[in-house]
C-alpha cells in the first residue's frame, strides 16, 4: 500500500513538472490546428485571411467531388507505397549486412549516413542534374554500358518522372530505416540466434522466424515515421519536376500548395490540410493495429 | 495506468495532427489601400536612423545578380541612410513568395519585382503601394507607354516599369551555315526544312530546344506561336479564344514537332534556363527566350561554349500569319518595380525603385535588360545605347523592331489560375493523354468558369 501510494505522489509530481512544457507545446501546436480548421469552413482569400465569408462545410465537398483531387490522392498512395515499400526491404537488408560485420562494415554505416544527411532540397537539384536529358549523369551511364543507344528524356513522361522521384526519394530515405533497424538489431540477444543455431536453423531460417519478429517495434516507428512523411511528399517534387509533366507527379501537399499560395483559396487550401491529417492519421492507426504488440516492445 | 496511457496517447495524436497540419497562413490583415500621399507618421528619430529596404527579385531574366547587387551597393554608396537587402529566387517561385510575404503585416519585403500578369491580382489585393501622384511629367514622357501599361491597373500605378522585355529568336549561326542557310527563318515552315537539313547532315540532334515544362513559359512560347498564326489568347470581351482553330493549329504543330525530331523532346520538362545551357552548349540550333540570354550566350566564355556563334533574328511567324500580313509577334513579358502597400519604408522603397529604374541605370545595365525608356531609343541616346557593349549592337537594333509585335496575356485577377488550366493543357496534348482540341477546350471551360466567378 505504501508502494502504491509514493508511486502516486510521483506521478503527481512528474505531472506538475510536464504540465508547463505540455502547455507551450500544446499552444504552440493547437492553435495552428483550430486556426485551420476555422479557417476551412470559409472562402478566404490570401490577401483576407481573417476576412473570409463562412460557407460551412462547402469546401470540404468541392474537394470530395472533385476528379483531380483523388487522382492526386491516388498518385500520393502510389509514391508512399513504393517509396516506403522498397525502402523499408533495403533498410532492412543493409541493416542486416552491417550487424553481420563484414570488412568495412564501419565505413558502410558512415557512408550512410550521408544520404540522409543531404537536406532534402538539394537531394533534389542533384537527381534534377543525373535525370537531365542533355547532360545528365544517368543517360552518360546507360549510354557507356549499352542500355540505351541515345539520349532520352526522363522527365517527359508522367509515370516515369513519378518513379524517378520516388527513385530519388530512396537514395535519400532508406538510411533512415537502416539506421533504426541496425539499431534495434544490435538490440536482440545473441543467445537467442545462437540456440536456433544450434537447434539447426538456418541463417534465412534465423532472420525471418527470430529476428524479423523481434524487429516488429523497430518497424513499426520506421514506418509510421516515413509513411507520413512519403505522404506529405513537397519538396523533392517541387524541385525536381515541379509537379509535371501534365500533372503527373503532383501529390496532395503539391495540391494544397497550389490551392493555398497558387490560387490563394486558403480555405480550401486549410479544408486539404486537415483531410491530409485524416488519411495520414488513418495510415498510422492501420500500423499501429496490426503491428504494435505490448508485449514484444517489452523485450 | 491505463489512464495515463491514454492521456499520453492522446497528446502524442495531437502533436501529431499538428504537425500534419501545414499551411496556415499568418492571420493577420493587410493595411488597407493607402490614400494617394498619404503615408504613416514616422518618427522624427527615425529618419535619421539608417533604413534597411528588403527586396524580392528573381534570379532567372534580366540582371544576373553580380550586376543587380552592383546596383544595389550603388544606390546605398549614394543614399548613406539606406541599406540595400537583396533576396532572390527563380521566377517559377517569384509569384507565391510574394503572395505569401505580403500577407502579413508589416510584410516580409518593402520592394518585389511583380511581372505585368500580377498586377491585376495583386492591386486587387491591396498589395502594392498606390504611386500614381509621384510620377512624375520626365518619367510619363520618358518611358513607353507599354511600360505604363504594365503597371497600371484601373487608372492607378501601381510600379515603374523595368525591362521591356520579349521572347527573340535566337539561332546558331555557325552551324546554320554548315547546313548551306546563310538566312535564318521567316516562317516555322521553314525552319522545320532547314531543321530537317541539320539532321541530315548529323550536325545536331534536335535542332529546336524550347521552354515547355509545367511553368508560365509555356505559355509565353505559345502566345508567341498563336500570334504568329492569326490567333488570339481572348477576343475582346475577354473570352479565351486560344482553343480556336488556330491555336489547336499550334498545339498540333508542336506535338508534331517533337515526333518528327525537330524539337528536343526534353523540352517537356525544360524552363527557360534549361533552354539557354542546352544552346549553349551547341546541342540546339534554334531557341526563344529573353534578351538576357543573348550576352551570355555570345560572350561569356563560363557561361557557353558557342561564344561569336550567336545570331538573333525576328520571331517567325506560321505561313497562314504570314499571308494575313503578320510579320513577326512573341510574347510581352515586361515586369515593374513596385513597393510593398504595408511596408513601414513606404518612401525609402520608393526611392529605390526610382533609382533603379531610372534611365542612366537601365541605360547602363541594358545587355541584361532592354531599358523601359523611350527615350534610349531616340536619335543619339540609341547610338550611346547601343555602344554600352558588344551585345547591345545585336540585342537593340533587334529590340527595336521586335517589340511593337509583342503581344500580351490577360490582365486579369485570376490570371494564375487560369494559366496554370492551359500549362495542363499544353502538358497533356504534348504527352499525348488528349487530343489539342480536348486539352485546350478543357482549359477554355476553366478559363470561362474564373471569368464568371470573379464578375
Amino acid at each position: 500500500m505504501a508502494t502504491t501510494s509514493l508511486r502516486k505522489q510521483d506521478a503527481k509530481i512528474g505531472l506538475l513538472l510536464v504540465i508547463p512544457s505540455l502547455l507551450i507545446i500544446l499552444g504552440i501546436t493547437l492553435q495552428p490546428v483550430l486556426s485551420t480548421l476555422y479557417l476551412s469552413f470559409f472562402e478566404t482569400p490570401l490577401s483576407r485571411p481573417t476576412g473570409g465569408v463562412f460557407i460551412g462545410i462547402e469546401n470540404y465537398l468541392s474537394i470530395i467531388k472533385d476528379d483531380v483531387f483523388w487522382a492526386t490522392i491516388w498518385r500520393t498512395i502510389y509514391f508512399t507505397v513504393m517509396s516506403v515499400g522498397i525502402e523499408l526491404i533495403f533498410g532492412v537488408a543493409v541493416a542486416q549486412l552491417i550487424h553481420s560485420h563484414p570488412v568495412g562494415w564501419k565505413i558502410l554505416r558512415t557512408c550512410l549516413i550521408i544520404p540522409w544527411a543531404v537536406p532534402t532540397v538539394v537531394n533534389g537539384a542533384m537527381w534534377r542534374w543525373i535525370y537531365s536529358a542533355d547532360y545528365g549523369a544517368l543517360n552518360a551511364l546507360l549510354l557507356k554500358i549499352g542500355i540505351i543507344d541515345h539520349y532520352v528524356a526522363w522527365l517527359t513522361d508522367p509515370l516515369t518522372a513519378m518513379n524517378l522521384v520516388i527513385l530519388a526519394d530512396i537514395w535519400h530515405s532508406f538510411p533512415f530505416i537502416a539506421l533504426i533497424i541496425q539499431a534495434a538489431l544490435a538490440s536482440i540477444p545473441e543467445d537467442l540466434d545462437e540456440a536456433a543455431a544450434v537447434d539447426g536453423a538456418n541463417a534465412i531460417q534465423r532472420f525471418f522466424s527470430i529476428r524479423l519478429p523481434l524487429l516488429r517495434s523497430a518497424i513499426l516507428i520506421a514506418l509510421v515515421i516515413r509513411t507520413v512523411e512519403a505522404f506529405r511528399v513537397f519538396d523533392i517534387i517541387y524541385v525536381i519536376t515541379r509537379g509535371g509533366p501534365a500533372f503527373g507527379t503532383v501529390a496532395i501537399s503539391f495540391l494544397t500548395y497550389f490551392e493555398t499560395f497558387t490560387y490563394g483559396h486558403v480555405g480550401k487550401g486549410s479544408a486539404l490540410s486537415f483531410l491530409i491529417s485524416l488519411f495520414t492519421l488513418g495510415m498510422a492507426m492501420l500500423y499501429i493495429r496490426f503491428l504494435y504488440k505490448p508485449e514484444e516492445s517489452r523485450l | 495506468m491505463k489512464l495515463w496511457s491514454k492521456i499520453v496517447v492522446l497528446f502524442m495524436v495531437i502533436v501529431m495532427l499538428a504537425g500534419m497540419v501545414g499551411c496556415t497562413p499568418a492571420a493577420t490583415e493587410p493595411a488597407a489601400p493607402a490614400e494617394a500621399g498619404e503615408e504613416a507618421a514616422q518618427p522624427e528619430e527615425a529618419e535619421q536612423e539608417p533604413v534597411t529596404i528588403r527586396v524580392l527579385t528573381m534570379q532567372q531574366a534580366g540582371y544576373p545578380v553580380e550586376a543587380m547587387n552592383e546596383v544595389a551597393d550603388r544606390y546605398m554608396a549614394e543614399t548613406p541612410d539606406a541599406k540595400v537587402e537583396i533576396e532572390y529566387v527563380a521566377y517559377e517561385a517569384l509569384h507565391d513568395k510574394i503572395s505569401t510575404a505580403m500577407a502579413t503585416t508589416p510584410p516580409a519585403y518593402d520592394v518585389v519585382l511583380v511581372d505585368d500578369i500580377w498586377y491585376a491580382e495583386f492591386s486587387n489585393a491591396g498589395y502594392l503601394y498606390d504611386v500614381s501622384d509621384k510620377i512624375t511629367d520626365e518619367m510619363k514622357a520618358g518611358i513607353f507607354p507599354s511600360g505604363w501599361e504594365i503597371t497600371t491597373v484601373d487608372s492607378v500605378v501601381y510600379g515603374l516599369p523595368w525591362g521591356i522585355d520579349g521572347m527573340y529568336f535566337y539561332y546558331n549561326e555557325k552551324i546554320l551555315k554548315e547546313a548551306g542557310y546563310e538566312n535564318p527563318p521567316k516562317t516555322w515552315e521553314e525552319l522545320e526544312e532547314m531543321s530537317q537539313a541539320i539532321k541530315d547532315k548529323g550536325l545536331v540532334e534536335y535542332p529546336m530546344v524550347w521552354s515547355w515544362a509545367q511553368a508560365e513559359c509555356s505559355i509565353c512560347t505559345l502566345v508567341a506561336l498563336l500570334f504568329g498564326n492569326g490567333g488570339t489568347f481572348v477576343d475582346e470581351a475577354g473570352n479565351p479564344t486560344f482553343n480556336n482553330a488556330e491555336g489547336v493549329e499550334v498545339v498540333q504543330w508542336m506535338v508534331d514537332s517533337i515526333d518528327k525530331g525537330y524539337t528536343n523532346p526534353a523540352s517537356i520538362s525544360y524552363l527557360e534556363e534549361d533552354v539557354r545551357n542546352v544552346f549553349s552548349q551547341g546541342k540546339a540550333v534554334f531557341a526563344l527566350n529573353w534578351g538576357y540570354m543573348y550576352q551570355l550566350a555570345n560572350f561569356e566564355s563560363e557561361e557557353s561554349i558557342i561564344n561569336g556563334q550567336v545570331n538573333m533574328a525576328l520571331v517567325p511567324v506560321f505561313q497562314k500569319g504570314l499571308d494575313q500580313g503578320i510579320e513577326t509577334a512573341t510574347i510581352n513579358g515586361s515586369m515593374g518595380w513596385s513597393v510593398a502597400n504595408a511596408s513601414e519604408n513606404k518612401e525609402a522603397g520608393w526611392e529605390f525603385i526610382k533609382f533603379l529604374t531610372s534611365k542612366p541605370i537601365q541605360d547602363e545595365y541594358s545587355k541584361y535588360s532592354t531599358p523601359a525608356w523611350q527615350t534610349s531609343y531616340e536619335g543619339e541616346n540609341l547610338d550611346k545605347l547601343i555602344s554600352y557593349s558588344e551585345a547591345n549592337q545585336v540585342l537593340i537594333p533587334n529590340y527595336v523592331k521586335q517589340i511593337p509585335f509583342a503581344h500580351v496575356r490577360p490582365k486579369v485577377p485570376y490570371y494564375s489560375e487560369a494559366s496554370l488550366a492551359l500549362q495542363l493543357a499544353l502538358q497533356q496534348a504534348l504527352t499525348k493523354q488528349k487530343t489539342p482540341q480536348e486539352a485546350l477546350d478543357e482549359a477554355a471551360a476553366k478559363f470561362s468558369e474564373l471569368q464568371e466567378k470573379y464578375q
